[in-house]
């Protein structure tokens, strides 16, 4: 057993939490407010490398694991979960899967500039009919004259719109009951792009819907096989929870970590509200859901990084961590009293920011699911 | 036209924490938590810059005890292609001008034609180190930079001034110093950080240096340090008469 890091992971996740606090946290609150999509940062983050992490250097990519990535996650998020899911959305999830799946020609194309954090990839199978099920999706591609030929429709796509979005990986029915992966640049015609969502939370982060009418791309625009889209797409995403894991962790820390400094400071009674035990408790299991947060992510990431099997374990890290990330904002709030509610300390942007982190890429009710047919349970098949 | 530009960087205890004072009135530097010094990282930043655009390699030169490689570490991962610590035991309390000449020393071992250095540092700020090192290696001095340049065997700053900045040029070689807020300082990227293991460090000792025991014995030494004494309380003065009573006072202070 061994919970060191290596020395290269401690000096990097220093790198990076120094970066979060200078370069990030300043434009955190505007950004938020004006629901602006980050681009500096963004930019700045690409300098950096964070957006070709775990990617091989041929290809852009600074060649780490997925161990790593998750720390630069957890730090980011720690600051900004708006920021922090810009970076997994597009190399957790898009360039990931043109990583994973792409040929040579696609990885050149799209891989490389998206590792240099030059074009954002969106990664788009959820529809407004259903997200959960994602095998009732009714977008389709159809092969014609050597092309495919798109129609339907995305919803909720993050990094949808923009400046950087270059092009969606789309799932779409190639035929019924046949789900594929197709890289769709977004000039293509037909391709729209719908204005960003009014979000309780993430609200820096470009959520957007597609739509596709008649949009044509070459055949070589199929990502991995015919056919193994619904296979491929899961993978991805099962890497993908475990990254929202360490976003989770990033968030409840940065709850103790305010709370903590809240319950030094504020008085009440004549002493430090942190002094009331009623306080000093919440505060003590907050603590205790970060680190087992932390295990649970730096644990499933640590068996995808020996090619061991990981499904349930990133299952549980995401389905504990978000659930922990939403009680430890519910109870900073609490802690701030009044102040917590209003936008004033960072408490009152986590609290928004967290609830989505027990929807998105896969809800806390699929994870359980997950979880219980890792056991055998009946009734369990999706 | 390559340029070899020597960094003079030094490792600070972490500039975030309350630095402690030892029996000796010398600063505590083993066994605490360091790092490099952040006014080191404008100058590193623009040595980065300047090689990256007329090609040649960045050295940084350091004077500290082991946990220096910190701070020597941490300018490599950023992009400094080698380094040289000067570490040893007789180094411990050097002054400011012991500190120069063990600095230009291991300057000169190498060809250079730029040195470039922090206005001064974060935990001992005499600011006077990098202009003596000019003086002990026969070179210009330009200081405050806020912009460094080189042209054709020039190097060209913009010093800053109260109102906005002076010109200065000089002829190469030459010891520049660089201003925090001049260059916004890169930070390591994971790459950076994996590669900083393979560059080649250099570990001196005065002796490796050539420097006499005479030369090294620090001509200043602390002999007491006392806090600062507390800001007396000052007067508020309110009223209709307030003007005439402040400039009264300042009549009284011989400031007027
Ligand atoms: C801000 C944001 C960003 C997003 N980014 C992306 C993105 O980049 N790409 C993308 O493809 N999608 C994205 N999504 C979509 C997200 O993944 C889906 O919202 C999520 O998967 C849930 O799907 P749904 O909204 O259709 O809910 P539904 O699937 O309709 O679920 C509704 C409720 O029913 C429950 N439920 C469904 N099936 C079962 C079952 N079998 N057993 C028990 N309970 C069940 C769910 O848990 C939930 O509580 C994003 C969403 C948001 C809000």
């Amino acid at each position: 057993m061994d919970f060191d890091l290596s020395e290269e992971q401690r000096e990097f996740q220093r790198a990076v939490r120094e970066f979060a606090e200078e370069v990030v946290a300043p434009r955190t609150e505007e950004y938020d407010r004006n629901e602006e999509f980050p681009l500096e940062v963004v930019q700045r983050m690409g300098d950096l490398g964070l957006f070709g992490l775990p990617f091989p250097s041929e290809y852009g990519g600074q060649d780490a694991d997925l161990v790593t990535f998750c720390l630069a996650l957890e730090e980011i998020a720690r600051v900004d979960s708006s920021v922090a899911i810009t970076l997994e959305a597009a190399t957790g999830l898009a360039a990931n899967a043109v990583f994973r799946f792409g040929t040579e020609e696609q990885k050149e194309r799209w891989l490389v500039p998206m590792a240099r954090g030059q074009v954002l990839g969106a990664f788009a199978v959820t529809e407004a009919g259903g997200g959960s099920d994602v095998r009732a999706l009714r977008t389709t591609a159809r092969p014609e004259d050597g092309e495919w030929v798109i129609d339907g429709a995305k919803a909720f796509i993050t990094n949808a719109g923009t400046p950087l979005t270059k092009v969606a990986i789309v799932a779409a029915a190639t035929a019924p009951g046949e789900i594929s992966a197709v890289l769709v640049p977004t000039d293509v015609p037909g391709f729209t792009v719908g204005p960003p969502y009014r979000k309780i939370g993430w609200r820096a982060s470009d959520t957007r819907e597609l739509a596709f009418h008649g949009c044509r791309v070459p055949q070589g625009n199929l990502l991995g096989e015919r056919g193994h889209g619904y296979a491929g797409l899961l993978e991805v995403l099962d890497e993908g929870r475990i990254a929202v894991a360490a976003l989770a962790t990033g968030l409840a820390r940065g709850c103790l970590e305010e709370s903590v400094k809240y319950a030094k400071e504020r008085q009440a009674f004549g002493r430090p509200i942190g002094a009331f035990e009623a306080l000093q408790f919440k505060i003590a299991d907050m603590r205790v859901a970060v680190d087992a947060s932390r295990l649970l992510y730096l644990r499933a990431a640590w068996l995808r990084d020996r090619g061991r099997p990981y499904k349930a374990e990133a299952a549980m890290a995401k389905l504990y961590s978000s659930e922990a990330a939403v009680s430890a904002a519910r109870e900073a709030v609490q802690i701030h009293g009044g102040y917590g509610y209003i936008e004033e300390f960072p408490v009152a942007r986590f609290y928004r920011d967290a609830k989505i982190l027990e929807i998105g890429e896969g809800t806390s009710e699929i994870q359980r699911l997950v979880i219980a047919r890792a056991l055998g349970l009946p009734g369990t098949e999706l | 036209m390559v340029m070899d530009v020597v960094v003079l960087a030094k490792h600070v205890p972490d500039p975030q924490g309350t630095p402690e004072l030892g029996e000796d009135f010398l600063l505590r530097r083993e066994g605490v938590d360091g790092a490099l010094d952040p006014g080191d990282e404008y100058p590193l930043e623009a040595a980065l810059r300047i090689t990256e655009y007329h090609g040649g390699e960045v050295t940084v030169v350091s004077m500290g005890p082991e946990p220096a490689m910190t701070a020597i570490r941490r300018a490599l991962s950023m992009g400094a292609h080698r380094a040289v610590l000067i570490t040893d035991p007789a180094l411990r309390g050097a002054d400011a001008l012991v500190t120069a000449r063990v600095l230009a020393s291991a300057v000169r071992r190498q060809p250079f034609d730029l040195v470039l250095a922090g206005i001064e540092s974060t935990d001992g700020y005499t600011g006077t180190l990098p202009m003596t090192v000019a003086e002990l290696l026969g070179v210009p001095a330009a200081t405050f930079a806020r912009r460094v340049e080189v042209n054709d065997r020039i190097v060209r700053t913009e010093r800053q001034t109260e109102e906005g900045y002076d010109v200065v040029e000089c002829p190469l070689p030459a010891v520049v110093t660089v201003t925090a807020g001049a260059t916004e300082p890169r930070y390591p990227t994971l790459k950076g950080i994996m590669q900083a293991k393979q560059k080649p460090v250099e570990r001196l000792t005065a002796a490796d240096l050539g420097l006499s025991p005479e030369e090294l014995a620090p001509t200043q030494s602390v002999i007491a340090v006392e806090a600062a004494p507390q800001k007396a309380v000052g007067e508020i003065v309110q009223g209709d008469d307030a003007v005439t009573r402040v400039a009264d006072f300042l009549a009284e202070a011989k400031v007027i």
